[in-house]
């Protein structure tokens, strides 16, 4: 076990090291010269060697990657050259709250409808309801996020009144002020996540609802409800665990749109907001701390799955 | 292991793939499948034939602003005056090409890369997994946005960054499923016979390996669209006097109280091709018996 969990994490460390080289060649690939273009928007064209000698680009190619590496390794990721020049650590640790607290309610409230939709679909095989669960599943993986996302403030802010179109309110402010302005958020990035898992659901529920050892439980004359819940759920979930993965994937991408809806000041609507103003150490930071977030919790997701089922391990 | 697999060609040649029955008369058994092709053959009409089929010019601001949908504007017009029935016409057209062209570019050059890697092992493989492995770092969406970061916005760099986005999904099926086939007899005998590395790889394995591959196409085509939907929305997509369906809801959303068919109608045509795109996928999956692609 722990050669797997040092060999996973060493892994995982040098997909971050190749990342980090990655965006510092990119930008550097970069058409024409960004900080002039920047200084040219802002109206300012005489700064333009003052602000190459600041952030460095005046220096050798490998001294500016040495001290890249150095100091992201610190999560020193230099200052904003766009507006007051803020520390980009400042903005990242202001925004990753808003992106995590999104990021995890999404999936709280998903798996909350999944759950019980791909149990009730399985266990209802090519019923109405089993049709239901399929065809609602079908149209959240469908639906644009962004797009429910202005639907749901149409019908629940701006018609219904019940909760705030744009804004976040952190925890500390009490839980309901954040949850009512998290909670259409929430559900614009969960739903398309949600369709997948109860689709994973059902078909795993199918599967070993067709093992031998349920029909064996079922000749014991155990309840249909323990069969289900004690005997077939436990085993359905195992193959679920494999999707909280591609989970992490649509939450980032569906953090990074939706909250650029509803004014969320996330590391998503950092990271449009920095292309957008050209403002490259933001998108710089802003980047390597969202595949940061995405490789860690895989490599956890990875290690979680190795323990529950240990064939995972023993086969790579 | 697919089911083709086990029919060994007498000839050492690569297997015939047949089935019990055609694709054509399964679609008419899946009505999901077949809402699916009729939808999306509908989408595709209107997308080749957009300029007879538009009532009016989609960039003229000749109209009043903000008709609600009526005889004359069936779904309205636009905060500018513009008929919203021809924007989106034309934005199918936009959506369709960058579905379609993303998903051709990261089939081709994704599966010569996984079955290269697959076939070739050794130091090939090895570059090529890390790269993937590198690639696996970002959510594919985010891969994209990147890259429009970097290369600037536009129709030519977003389908550019949409296709690298998807390569390496293409390239880690295309290699699983060589690891499989190079080890089938009919490999073998096809080297014993003397084929070259690349008649083998493209005579024998890749038709053995097409099914996964066109399930994940399917799946990644419906991505694709709601990728360039959300770079567009997100004002990273092609230029804005082009109308794209995420153009004209980023431009409607400050609209929407006041004109309700501008965040309803481009919304549901995104909505109904990626749908009928899934259906579709879903009969595919099915009738090819694929398992191994998962949903995105």
């Amino acid at each position: 076990m722990s050669r797997y969990l040092i060999r996973r994490t060493l892994g995982a460390l040098i997909v971050m090291f190749a990342v980090a080289t990655l965006v510092f060649i990119m930008l550097r690939l970069v058409p024409g010269d960004p900080i002039a273009a920047m200084l040219f928007d802002a109206g300012d064209p005489d700064a333009v060697d003052e602000i190459r000698a600041k952030l460095g680009l005046d220096q050798p190619m490998y001294v500016q990657y040495v001290k890249w590496l150095w100091f992201a390794l610190h999560g020193d990721f230099g200052q904003s050259i766009y507006g007051s020049r803020i520390e980009v650590s400042r903005l990242i640790m202001e925004a990753l709250p808003r992106t995590l607290s999104l990021a995890s309610l999404s999936f709280v409230i998903a798996i909350i409808i999944a759950i019980p939709a791909g149990l009730i679909a399985a266990t209802h095989r090519n019923t109405s309801a089993d049709y239901a669960v399929t065809f609602v599943a079908f149209i959240g993986l469908s639906m644009p996020d962004f797009w429910l996302a202005i639907l749901l403030i149409i019908v629940f802010a701006a018609n219904l009144h019940w909760m705030p179109a744009i804004g976040y309110v952190p925890l500390a402010e009490g839980f309901w002020p954040w949850l009512s302005h998290l909670i259409l958020p929430a559900i614009a990035v969960g739903t398309a996540f949600s369709a997948i898992v109860a689709r994973m659901i059902r078909s795993s529920m199918l599967e070993v609802l067709n093992m031998e050892y349920m029909r064996v439980a079922r000749s014991k004359g155990l309840s249909e409800i323990t069969l289900i819940w004690s005997h077939a759920f436990p085993n359905a979930l195992i193959p679920v665990v494999t999707v909280i993965g591609i989970a992490f994937a649509l939450l980032m991408s569906g953090a990074v749109v939706v909250e650029n809806v509803f004014a969320i000041k996330g590391l998503g609507r950092l990271l449009i907001q920095g292309i957008l103003n050209r403002d490259y150490p933001v998108v710089q930071g802003a980047i390597l701390v969202v595949s940061a977030i995405f490789v860690f919790s895989n490599l956890l997701v990875d290690v979680l799955y190795s323990v529950i089922d240990p064939r995972v391990r023993l086969q790579s | 292991m697919t089911k083709y697999a086990n029919v060994l060609g007498a000839d050492g040649d690569s297997p015939p793939i047949s089935h019990k029955s055609s694709f054509a008369s399964v679609i008419f058994r899946d009505k999901k499948a077949l809402f699916g092709t009729i939808v999306l053959a509908v989408f595709v009409f209107v997308a080749l034939f957009a300029p007879w089929i538009a009532p009016y010019d989609p960039t003229a601001m000749d109209f009043d602003m903000m008709i609600p949908p009526s005889f004359e504007f069936p779904l309205g017009t636009d905060d500018l005056g513009r008929d919203l029935l021809s924007r989106i016409i034309y934005g199918t057209q936009i959506s369709l090409l960058v579905g379609v062209s993303t998903v051709t570019i990261a089939l081709v050059f994704g599966v010569a890369m996984g079955i290269a890697a697959g076939y070739y092992g050794g130091w090939i493989d090895m570059i090529i997994m890390r790269y993937i492995d590198l690639q696996w770092a970002f959510p594919n969406f985010i891969i994209a946005v990147y890259l429009v970061a970097v290369f600037g916005a536009g129709l030519l760099n977003v389908i550019v960054a949409i296709s690298l986005a998807f390569l390496d999904d293409f390239a880690r099926i295309a290699r699983s499923m060589v690891l499989t086939i190079k080890e089938e007899q009919y490999v073998s005998a096809a080297r014993v016979s003397g084929a070259s590395d690349f008649r083998i790889m493209w005579r024998h394995i890749l038709p053995n390996a097409v099914a996964p591959i066109i399930v994940q196409a399917t799946v990644s085509v419906s991505y694709a669209i709601l990728g360039e939907a959300s770079l567009s929305f997100l004002g990273l997509g092609v230029e804005s006097e082009t109308p794209t369906w995420g153009l004209i809801l980023a431009d409607a959303r400050s609209f929407i109280s006041r004109a309700w068919w501008l965040g309803i109608f481009p919304g549901v045509a995104i909505m109904l091709t990626v749908l009928s795109i899934n259906f579709l996928g879903d009969g595919l999956r099915d009738y090819l018996d694929v398992r191994e692609v998962k949903d995105i």
